[in-house]
């Protein structure tokens, strides 16, 4: 027999070792020290690697919250007190975690803006796109379920809502409550299986979408803010004349990003961890109370824009079903995006005055939507959210049409 | 990129500015009373304990605070916690109160509740407001309502200090041409044992102590966060020098 075949990588010593073994070197090279990502990067780009220092964030400070977390009815809330102010920095490792939590989702809103502003969602990047709403999806379960955990009276009523709306789906609904549930009412079953998913089967689903939506993207290739392919231009050697490796380059300057959001992040951990009662809700330092409702039962702000359009579709035939199917709608047509975009063009950039409009018109209706759902449904806002789902929606409907007919500008060859 | 930051300030203020607006602040409710309590205050966080203790702990449990974590936040000396020890024999134990639960269900219509996260439920001024807010009402059975809890089951345990406190009317026309009377606020009736500005420090002490309780690191927590914010200060002028060096080749 000749001599084991030497790996790709030609390495000598324990590295070597490994590289005939495992590719480490290859895998090295290729997803860092040479994958060549556009120079341009601006903004925009630093928040997909903060959403991945975000998610370690949320598995780590996770696992230390499990240790002394008790996911019973009758200690969960006591717990959650005890690891507060008996546990060594558990006080901090619980801000870390519940700050964590909505910065996972400003953090997300923005690496999704800026896809629409510089149509990252394009061909050849659908599939990259998908694995992003996907892991939307069960970054919003992920919060809803974390929101119960702690066992407060607006984690039991604000599951009690979300719990309920399922009830409203004709023929399957009250079983699928109750089967949700695993009692009739909102209870320790329940708790308990929130928790299983909470910290076992929805990380898991997140962490290997995280792999593949990474995968997908070093497969195609990082997209810029001209929106144009770098790899239509290479040198020689096959390396693109407007790319640069991604290590050290772009590690330098993501580090250098993590720096400014920790900068924030502390800010909000160590001088307004409740965040005004927008992180951690005043209603819920007051345990589960079944006989007792909060005097207003709002989601935390990062549900309400969705909240809103449910609130927002009245009932019709007898059933509030309609508001739940917008609010899934609202969600799920996100996966369209790719398609429903027809403009000649990628980046806002090189998009006429219709798409601005239209893309400043959505944003000011999603945050609308938001504030929306934080109030109670009374005054201005019924009318304002009824509005501004019309928006909502109309951005991605119209937007075959829209980016169809918008004028462009000319694209330069090379990125600028 | 600084056109962009801006352009997103813009945005976000605007829905900021909208849900910042006080939740007190709606129709029918008595705007608060401001405690301007400190946590630091150390001296005022002992006479809150000891209030706390002689006017409040026979009702009321503060059950996630120990007396030990109690007695070294404050700096209370081994005597003094044995004097305020009311409850208990263990200084491990959390602070009960010195009423059979059930016994309170009866004598109360309810259990009075725990007061432990009471400032981060309702706030520190609510506290501090409602300890102000008593007012003589021959309907209830302790012969007192309160200001900001209509209905409160709670006599008013501090009579004595503060003297008693009628309601103040206001009389408001209905659109349809009838006339009714609006509380709108308390007066004093009889003097108490102190002076108004006495009763004023009774009850702000208690307040800022039971901000304390409702999350005993606050203030160890605010005096890290300086640190750690020139820590990150101090890595972010570095790390931005590191990518300002590596990025000097790329045109």
């Amino acid at each position: 027999m000749a001599a084991a075949p030497e790996s790709g990588a030609g390495t000598k010593g324990l590295i070597g070792w490994i590289d005939r073994r495992f590719p480490l070197t290859v895998l090295w090279r290729t997803q860092v020290a040479e994958y060549y990502a556009p120079k341009n990067f601006n903004f925009w780009y630093y928040f997909g690697s903060l959403a991945m220092l975000v998610l370690v964030n949320q598995l780590v400070t996770g696992i230390f919250l499990t240790m002394n977390y008790k996911p019973s009815s009758a200690e969960a809330f006591a717990s959650v007190e005890y690891i507060m102010r008996d546990v060594n920095w558990g006080w901090l490792i619980r801000y870390l975690h519940s700050t964590g939590a909505s910065a996972f989702f400003i953090v997300v809103y923005l690496h999704m803006f800026r896809s629409l502003l510089y149509g990252s969602h394009r061909k050849p990047r659908e599939l990259l796109w998908i694995f992003g709403c996907l892991l939307f999806l069960g970054l919003m379960a992920e919060g809803f379920l974390g929101y119960v955990l702690p066992w407060g009276n607006m984690s039991y009523w604000g599951a009690q809502v979300i719990v309920s709306l399922f009830g409203s789906l004709p023929v399957i609904g009250g079983g699928l409550v109750d089967w949700i549930r695993g009692d009739y009412v909102i209870a320790d079953a329940t708790l308990n299986r929130f928790f299983a998913l909470h910290v076992a089967a929805v990380p898991l689903a997140l962490v290997f979408l995280m792999i593949a939506h990474l995968m997908a993207l070093h497969e195609v290739g990082s997209n810029n803010p001209d929106g144009i392919e770098i790899k239509n231009h290479k040198d020689p050697q096959g390396i693109p004349l407007d790319g640069i490796p991604f290590h050290p380059y772009y590690t330098v300057k993501d580090l250098m990003g993590v720096m400014f959001f920790l900068l924030l992040f502390c800010a909000v951990i160590f001088f307004a961890p409740a965040f005004g009662g927008l992180f951690l809700e005043a209603p819920n330092f007051e345990p589960a109370n079944p006989l007792q409702t909060p005097p207003h039962i709002a989601p935390v702000w990062y549900f309400t824009p969705f909240y809103a359009m449910l609130r927002a579709v009245p009932s019709f035939a007898g059933t509030q079903v309609w508001g739940v199917l917008v609010m899934g709608a609202s969600v799920m047509i996100l996966f369209f995006v790719p398609w429903l975009d027809r403009s000649p063009v990628a980046s806002i950039r090189y998009r006429g005055p219709i798409y601005k409009f239209m893309l400043g018109m959505f944003v000011l209706a999603f945050i609308t939507l938001g504030v929306c759902g934080l109030r109670p449904p009374s005054g201005i806002y019924p009318l304002l959210a009824k509005i501004c789902t019309v928006l909502y929606f109309a951005f991605f409907l119209l937007m075959p049409w829209y980016t169809r007919f918008d004028r462009v500008k000319p694209v330069p060859e090379r990125v600028t | 990129m600084l056109k962009r930051v801006l352009l997103i300030a813009i945005a976000v203020l605007p829905a900021l500015a909208l849900t910042a607006l006080p939740a007190a602040a709606q129709e029918g409710e008595i705007a608060l009373l401001h405690a301007g309590t400190d946590i630091r205050d150390v001296q005022s966080l002992q006479r809150g304990a000891r209030n706390f203790m002689n006017y409040c702990s026979g009702c009321h449990s503060l059950t996630y605070l120990r007396y030990n974590r109690m007695a070294a936040d404050l700096h209370l000396p081994d005597k003094e916690l044995a004097g305020l020890m009311l409850t208990s024999d263990n200084a491990f134990d959390g602070i009960n109160s010195s009423m059979p639960p059930a016994d309170a269900a009866q004598w109360f219509g309810k259990q009075p509740p725990d007061l432990s996260l009471t400032a981060r439920n309702r706030g520190v001024d609510y506290i501090y407001s409602f300890l102000k807010g008593f007012y003589v009402d021959s309907t209830r059975i302790w012969g007192v309502n309160n200001l900001y809890l209509p209905s409160a089951a709670m006599p008013d345990v501090l009579a004595d200090r503060q003297g008693l406190q009628k309601p103040v009317f206001r009389n408001e026309s209905d659109p349809n041409g009838g006339a009714h009377m609006v509380l709108v606020g308390v007066e004093p009736m009889s003097a108490g044992a102190l002076s108004p500005q006495e009763y004023d420090v009774l009850v702000r002490d208690i307040a800022n102590f039971l901000d304390y309780a409702s999350e005993p690191v606050k203030a160890k927590r605010e005096s890290l966060g300086v640190f750690v914010m020139l820590y990150l200060l101090v890595g972010f002028v570095l790390t931005y020098l590191l990518k300002k060096e590596y990025w000097k080749d790329v045109h």
